[in-house]
């Protein structure tokens, strides 16, 4: 047999990258946000997100051991949950929420679950739902250099006008990481060009979120209305690095769009309708419940299956 | 006498309804915010369940067969008036707090359960006992699922504040997650203990001794006195199987010993 002939089993075509690489690129496309954060809320954010981190590493590792399970700590995915977490917190947090939250999100939500790949839901989103049922008032406890301001989403609600640069920029109230749209989208670009997501679901979610507030925002076809609910809130966050979350969200294409114009409705329903000004956590979370209802529901056909009869 | 201790040890630990059969789910999640609630809500089962199972097993005899369960139905509905009304006249915070609950009772699967799994089928006085250990194994896993609520969602256990100052309660303990999460670790914990000790328990009968021919009866007392292999009981099956040698007078005789289970 001639040497270009080569017999081998599948798979033939491999990729170089691995799961502590694409986690790495996370981390790093997150820093736009989190130095964001920092520099608008203070040095107290960095110990917020440091201690997030190191508490979702240690829960794993501690949980790893007592279990004499394998310790998958270097995939770094517990960085990127710890990360995730601190965006989502209020700068103005007493320290041991972000750990509270640390060991919920590795502990209840993923490793009770079977670790990473297995979690039905988002850990960090699963955390931040905990946290916020469980000390609402510490966690809606939105302060700007010392002065008290309503997040821009109570502010749309109230009927009050926004700047929308502001927003943009991210001078604004709200949790550590969400305040800013050009950190998030920077470090949504990352991920776009290197591959890590694709902007099905992001693009679908923000698409029918603008499609839901014309039609039910109560102002019609109001540019600035619309843009500054985008804009403002964890839309950008979630919609860019917690929807994309691999292990919960449809594996299928056409799952895919389904779910990001599920998760764009939801988060109009609880953003318009809701008791609460924001709702993306509570879409996001939603929506992963059903992500095997829809993976179901959009399964390819095999070759040769299926067509007319 | 022993009977009736068999029946509360099955129910309290060996069937705790909540913790092993996961029965009455519905009672179990929705009134354990506080460990009171938990607490009145079993007693008040213990109590249709133990007047159902008497009647239930006093009328086996008349009540149809193809009819049994709209006749239990019935009997349990009469109870569950009976203590609603008198929790509503001499308890009526309790009744208030319980709410759609106490009604609720008459669908309660634990007790259409035993009545169907036992009291129709057994003497008055066992299933009295067998009432009595389901409801109080109930009464039990609702005050511990209570207690942790209520200690973590608000500080307090039975309405006593004992957590320090600086704790801040965690609510979502008290809201309907809280339920779950408390209800499965619990659970968990319970599953652990038993593993624990089912296989304690199991290292006797492994550690056969030299020349065990797995016959307790020839060797009577004078080898290992039951110390290290115990061919009663629960190990009859295998010894019939390795004492008939073929299969199928194995299973005849593995039959045999099933209906004897069973009659007795």
């Amino acid at each position: 047999m001639s040497d270009l002939l080569k017999v081998s089993s599948n798979p033939h075509v491999r990729s170089k990258a691995s799961t502590t690489s694409i986690m790495l690129l996370v981390v790093i496309s997150l820093f736009p946000a989190a130095g964001f954060g920092i520099y608008h809320f203070g040095v107290r954010a960095f110990w917020i997100i440091a201690i997030t981190v190191v508490t979702c590493v240690l829960t794993e590792l501690v949980f790893e051991l007592i279990c004499r399970k394998k310790i998958t700590i270097r995939d770094c995915s517990a960085i990127v949950t710890g990360m995730l977490l601190a965006l989502n917190l209020p700068v103005t947090v007493p320290f041991w929420i972000p750990v509270v939250g640390g060991v919920f999100a590795i502990l209840v939500v993923k490793m009770l679950f079977g670790g990473l790949g297995q979690n039905f839901m988002n850990p960090a989103l699963g955390a931040r739902c905990f946290l916020l049922l469980s000390f609402a008032s510490i966690m809606t406890n939105y302060e700007v250099e010392g002065i008290t301001s309503p997040t821009p989403l109570v502010t749309l609600r109230a009927g009050g006008d926004l700047e929308l640069m502001d927003l943009i920029i991210g001078n604004t109230g709200g949790t550590i990481g969400e305040t800013s749209m050009i950190a998030l989208v920077a470090g949504g670009c990352i991920l776009l060009l290197s591959g890590v997501i694709n902007l099905r679901i992001p693009a679908m979610y923000v698409i029918s979120f603008a499609a839901f507030l014309v039609i039910f925002g109560g102002n019609g076809l109001d540019y600035n209305f619309v843009a500054a609910h985008i804009a403002s809130g964890g839309l950008m966050l979630g919609a860019i690095f917690m929807a994309t979350d691999y292990a919960t969200r449809p594996i299928t294409r056409v799952g895919q769009y389904v779910y990001g114009v599920l998760l764009g409705v939801l988060t109009g329903i609880f953003r318009i309708f809701g008791a609460s000004p924001e709702g993306v956590s509570y879409a996001i979370i939603f929506g992963n419940l059903l992500v095997p209802l829809i993976e179901k529901a959009t399964a390819p056909k095999a070759f040769g299956k299926g067509g007319r009869r | 006498m022993n009977k009736a201790l068999e029946r509360l040890y099955n129910g309290f630990i060996k069937e705790n309804p909540t913790f092993v059969l996961t029965l009455g789910m519905c009672p179990t999640l929705a009134v354990t915010t506080s460990a009171m609630n938990g607490l009145g809500m079993g007693l008040t089962t213990t109590a249709v369940l133990v007047l159902s199972n008497i009647f239930i097993s006093l009328l086996r005899k008349v009540i149809p067969d193809s009819v049994r369960i709209p006749a239990f139905i019935v009997i349990i509905a009469s109870f569950v008036t009976v203590v609603e009304l008198l929790l509503e006249g001499y308890l009526p915070s309790l009744y208030s707090s319980l709410g759609i609950y106490i009604p609720l009772i008459v669908v309660n699967c634990i007790i259409l359960g035993r009545a169907e799994a036992y009291a129709y089928k057994n003497p008055v006085i066992p299933s009295f006992f067998d009432g009595l250990g389901m409801g109080l194994g109930f009464t039990f896993a609702l005050t511990c699922i209570g207690s942790f609520r209520e200690i973590l969602g608000a500080g307090e256990i039975f309405g006593y504040h004992i957590m320090p100052e600086s704790f801040t309660p965690v609510s979502i303990f008290i809201m309907a997650p809280g339920a779950f999460f408390v209800l499965a670790m619990l659970t968990a914990i319970q599953n652990k203990i038993r593993k624990i000790a089912s296989t304690k328990s199991k290292k006797v009968s492994a550690d056969k001794p030299k020349g065990c021919n797995s016959d307790c009866s020839s060797c009577g007392e004078g080898g290992c006195a039951h110390r290290f292999y115990d061919a009663s009981a629960k190990d009859k099956k295998e010894l019939a199987k390795e004492l008939m040698g073929t299969n199928e007078e194995a299973d005849m005789e593995i039959e045999d010993l099933d209906k004897e289970e069973t009659n007795e």
